[in-house]
């Protein structure tokens, strides 16, 4: 299969997508998606298309909004790069936990540095902040800076 | 469910197999583990946040130090994803110097995990051998790059220092020493049947939970898990170089054994490939300071896996955000299983086997037999205690290092 073909079998499933989805070089796919088909086309990747890793989540804080990337792979190296945003006064986005197990740490970590609450998610231990560290306190927000006592 | 049988042991977070100290607490009832539960964290350095504030460059020197035993792989990781941002092409013989201190890299350390592993189950013997040759490779590295660690042989654009005809005949000349040490390895782990039956059954991955609990690198392709970055997703010089890509069907510590000595011949191929064919020309190419705006998702075959990076630029010096996913929490999950329902004995070259980095300190393991009687274990002790369980039960380490030690010196 190739990414032409993966990006045909894409926009058939979900025609909203059509023509929002890019290939800036071999192997790489990039699409944004509304975070209530998101869950739907991860997995529609995994069940269908082949995408059966999940190389990691990136969250980024975009200033006035929070996305979220969601990095899947094939065993082929075609990895495409699924991107949904929340609101920032409301951060919160669903858990993909039952479709690939492995996103547990990375949801986790979503959780502790952007302070989003990803709905869904098992009761479980932090990661990766301490125990100790203020549960409002996200380091990897634009405005977080270095507190020097 | 917890009974009054079950013990509960909390190990770490001070612990001497994770390059990042962890903390394993540990339910068992009897000798069995029925439930691992595993905190992560202790050694969280705030790196992606630092990057975002400071310039590409000083970044890649600072995600070199990421990890000390796979420190080319993260800076090179990286410095690939800012230059498919920057639309920049390194020269041909910058991608070959790449991959040929990736492979150093590799060899050194799956050397050092096979003395690990030998060590864990008592066979010390192995380590001593492994680690000598390992020395082989870290000379090479350091004659190479001018460091042992840390090479610092990547920059933006291109690698830093060139390989001279002397240095790439040395590279030639030690890979005869260490093709010869391998196949003495590849004796022991095929042929020594203590040693077999000793790692055979133990750590159990299948294939479908190594694919549903998303294991990478070795640990995924003794699972029979045909995946590695270098061939699915090629990158430096690897699509013009011809290996093969090494799994295994054991499913076990044993299997995830014979997939890193198979895979040490692999890299032996692809470093004579390298130096036969290394093209002459430039080292680097031009680099903007000022990267434009765009974004990368970088794979890169770490020695215990894929790592993976996100950079997102913002048209300045500085990049907007950077993401760093190392193998070893993508393995981590699978840990837990491979540790659920096995026995105590046989956690040390379990974690050991997904090939977390070493610290040479010693660890404090706690044993809550109940709330009055309280014992406390080093890592120490909880080998010999594995190493003493073993023997009991059939396995005896010293016998193998003394025949061992004995074939060495005739």
């Amino acid at each position: 299969m190739t990414e032409e073909n993966i990006i045909v079998s894409v926009e058939a499933k979900f025609p909203q997508l059509k023509g929002l989805m890019r290939l800036p070089r071999p192997r790489r796919i990039f699409v944004d998606v509304q975070p209530e088909d998101f869950r739907n086309i991860i997995n529609f990747c995994r069940e269908e298309l082949g995408f059966i890793s999940l190389s990691t989540i990136t969250g980024l804080d975009e200033l006035d909004r929070f996305s979220f990337i969601y990095h899947l792979s094939r065993e082929d190296g075609i990895l495409i790069n699924i991107k949904i945003q929340a609101e920032k006064t409301l951060p919160q986005i669903h858990t993909i936990t039952d479709i690939f197990v492995a996103a547990e740490m990375y949801e986790r970590e979503l959780e502790d540095l952007l302070g989003v609450k990803v709905i869904g998610l098992k009761e479980g231990r932090r990661y990766p902040l301490p125990d100790s560290w203020p549960k409002d306190d996200h380091p990897l927000r634009k405005d977080w800076k270095m507190k020097v006592e | 469910m917890h009974d009054s049988h079950d013990v509960r042991i909390p190990v770490g977070p001070q612990h001497p197999a994770l390059k990042e100290p962890e903390s394993f607490i540990i339910t068992l009832r009897g000798e069995k583990i029925t439930s691992v539960n595993i905190k992560l964290g202790y050694n969280h350095r705030g790196i992606e946040k630092a990057c975002e504030e400071r310039s590409y460059v000083q970044d890649l020197y600072l995600i070199e130090r990421i990890c000390g035993i796979c420190s080319h792989s993260h800076s090179t990781c990286f410095a690939q994803a800012v230059e498919e941002i920057a639309g920049v092409d390194i020269p041909p013989r910058a991608k070959y110097i790449r991959t040929l201190i990736a492979e150093l890299e590799r060899v050194h350390s799956h050397l050092l995990w096979l003395g690990v592993a030998g060590h864990e189950v008592g066979f010390d013997t192995l380590l001593m051998y492994t680690w000598r040759d390992r020395e082989v490779v870290m000379d090479l590295l350091a004659d190479i790059t001018g460091n042992r660690v840390n090479y610092g042989i990547n920059t933006l654009g291109g690698v830093r220092r060139d390989v001279s005809p002397d240095q790439a005949k040395a590279v030639l000349k030690a890979l005869d020493i260490l093709k010869k040490q391998t196949d003495y390895y590849v004796e022991i782990a095929t042929k020594e049947n203590t040693l077999i039956n000793r790692l055979s059954g133990v750590g159990v991955l299948k294939h479908e939970d190594a694919v549903r609990l998303g294991a990478v690198g070795p640990t995924a392709r003794a699972s029979g898990v045909n995946s590695d970055v270098r061939k699915d997703d090629p990158y430096a010089a690897y699509g013009e170089l011809d290996f093969k890509v090494i799994t295994d069907n054991h499913e076990d510590v044993y299997g995830r054994t014979l997939v890193r000595v198979g895979e040490l011949y692999e890299s032996y191929k692809i470093i004579r490939q390298v130096i036969e064919r290394m093209p002459e020309g430039p080292l680097t190419q031009k680099f903007p300071r000022k990267v434009p705006i765009g974004e990368a998702s970088s794979r890169y075959e770490a020695p215990r896996g894929e790592d993976f990076h996100y950079v997102k630029s913002n048209g300045s010096e500085k990049p907007e955000r950077v993401k760093v996913r190392a193998p070893t929490l993508a393995n981590i999950q699978s840990v837990a299983h491979m540790l659920e329902d096995r026995y105590l004995a046989d956690m040390p070259i379990v974690i050991a086997a997904i090939d977390p980095c070493f610290s040479c300190t010693d660890r404090m393991v706690s044993l809550k037999k109940d709330k009055q009687h309280k014992e406390c274990l080093t890592w120490g002790e909880l080998r010999k205690y594995s190493i003493a369980w073993h023997k009991e039960h059939g396995f005896d380490p010293d016998v193998l290092n003394l025949k061992y030690q004995r074939g060495l010196k005739s």
